[in-house]
């Protein structure tokens, strides 16, 4: 009898076990910023699953997450670095690792998680598994831009001095390369998601700065120098994103400095191809996953408003406002819906990319970035 | 607040000797201008707290972070600032720092608005 008893609590853990499978595939995580949250979401049934509190200052937070899609590892404005399962939905493990920091990337092993800081102001890299420190990168100066590059590698630029340093974790030790002159004021950066060129956008001077990561010895490529940031400078209220590679076509697209409109260059020669007037300064132009589209949004006060370029015409071909303070946007993996935060309105929502139609609206407590599962496989996110 | 930029856009692509396709931008600028002035009188009659708090922390918080403990710009906490007289404050907030990434904000409010700002982020608990 105690036997059977034995054997059918054994059945009955093994059957809780394997009852309900979570497939992470096509889940994601909303920062809620205000709460110190991240809201657990289905992008398939477009449905919100549970929230995780508890992960500090969630300002300008944001996320990568492991290869198998289990694990999200989160970099809050405090410095925090929280481990989050998106399968327990639970914190697994948190470190505050600096008293202001501003992202992160993961190694294209999945080993290593680094966190680029303001205060101190460098790059600390940890075991993705334990969050046990395994190299602390001073940089002397607040540090931006950082990403992760094919071969075990992360990139990362200096605000301060305008250097950008390669760090090689291939041998154990990181052997760090210094690339000086990158520019003055470098603001953000993002790699192609071929991992070879790496570009950071400038606040103190016109144009960007490109790296051929391919090279023997990258060295600075000036893009766009006579780009006027100064000709008609406007005052800037909030810093454009470079995130991803917006790459449609042969070019990609890059939110402008102090104007209102964004810029299109060749990918191969690094030169400008033409210009999009836009409704305000730019903050995201990001391209559906397919290259047809950029959406684009924008700085306060015009952070009410989306407008879609078509990336062959290059014009605006449509535009509406979903609410006050849109913050963010995430496609689905083949680009068939994007998600929206607007944070004013407490909601996420949901729109189909070919119709424009809105599909659905999800309460968020002020949410801001939204990161799908998918990012897990893709350089540089 | 919303339609002030436009006005900025309007004015700088009004300029004499810009394209004839402009014109349009001009007529935009001085309706937009008209609503604008509406607008900040309204403001300076009455001032919303919640909507500057919110402003401080969400906009300005884009730089200096959602508490104020600083980002890319410094820390704004009041044990910071207590050195500086609100004045000066006023003054940056509206002003701007030259060669730096803080932009003047004196297109998007209000002498009286920038004043309440510099208060609030002396002594946050005043306000």
């Amino acid at each position: 009898m105690k036997q059977l008893i034995l054997g059918l609590a054994a059945t009955l853990l093994m059957t809780a076990a394997h009852a309900e499978p979570t497939a992470t595939g096509d889940l994601g995580l909303v920062i809620e910023r205000a709460k110190g949250s991240v809201l657990l979401v289905d992008q398939s049934d477009r449905a919100a699953l549970a929230r995780i509190e508890g992960l500090g200052d969630l300002s300008h937070a944001s996320l990568v997450y492991s290869p198998d899609e289990r694990f999200a590892y989160v970099f809050g404005r405090d410095g925090g670095l929280t481990k989050v399962d998106i399968v327990t939905r639970q914190i697994v493990n948190r470190v505050v690792q600096a008293g202001n920091a501003i992202g992160g990337a993961i190694s294209d092993d999945g080993r290593l998680v680094a966190v680029s800081n303001y205060e101190p102001g460098g790059v600390r890299v940890f075991d993705a598994d334990t969050l046990e420190m395994v190299a602390d990168i001073p940089t002397d100066s607040k540090t931006i831009g950082l990403v992760d590059a094919p071969g075990r590698r992360f990139v990362f630029t200096m605000w301060d001095t305008g250097e950008t340093w390669i760090a090689d974790f291939s041998k154990g030790d990181p052997a760090i390369t210094k690339i000086l002159d990158m520019g003055k004021n470098p603001y953000d950066a993002l790699i192609t998601s071929n991992g070879r060129t790496y570009i950071t956008g400038l606040f103190g001077e016109d144009g960007l700065t490109a790296l051929d990561l391919w090279a023997e010895t990258p060295e600075p490529i000036r893009v766009l120098p006579d780009y006027g940031r100064g000709q008609e400078e406007m005052p800037v209220y909030k810093m454009p994103h470079l995130e991803g590679w917006a790459l449609t076509g042969r070019e990609f697209v890059l939110p402008a400095v102090g104007h209102h409109e964004v810029l299109w260059i060749d990918a191969d020669t690094l030169t400008e191809t033409g210009r999009t007037q836009t409704h305000g300064q730019p903050v995201f132009a990001m391209a559906r996953p397919d290259g047809r589209q950029v959406w684009v949004n924008f700085a306060h006060p015009l952070n009410d408003t989306i407008q879609v370029i078509d990336s062959v015409s290059k014009e605006v071909v449509h535009e509406f406002k979903p609410g006050p303070a849109v913050l963010h946007m995430e496609f689905t993996p083949r680009g068939h819906e994007v998600w929206i935060s607007v944070r004013d309105a407490n909601k996420v929502m949901v729109y189909d990319t070919q119709t424009f139609e809105k599909l659905r609206e999800i309460e968020a407590d002020s949410p801001s970035g939204i990161f799908f599962t998918a990012r897990a496989h893709k350089t540089g996110l | 607040m919303a339609s002030l930029a436009h006005m900025q856009l309007g004015l700088r692509t009004a300029k004499p000797g810009n394209a004839a396709g402009r014109a349009g931008w001009a007529a935009r600028a001085v309706l937009t201008t008209a609503v604008v002035l509406a607008t900040s009188a309204f403001a300076a009659d009455t001032l919303d707290p919640n909507a500057l708090k919110r402003l401080v922390h969400q906009d300005c918080g884009s730089c200096h972070g959602l508490s104020l403990k600083g980002g890319l710009g410094p820390d704004l906490r009041a044990e910071t600032l207590e050195h500086y007289d609100a004045d000066i404050l006023t003054g940056v907030i509206l002003d701007g720092i030259p060669d730096t990434a803080m932009p003047p904000w004196r297109p998007l409010i209000s002498q009286e608005e920038a004043e309440w700002i510099a208060r609030y982020l002396l002594e946050p608990e005043a306000q």
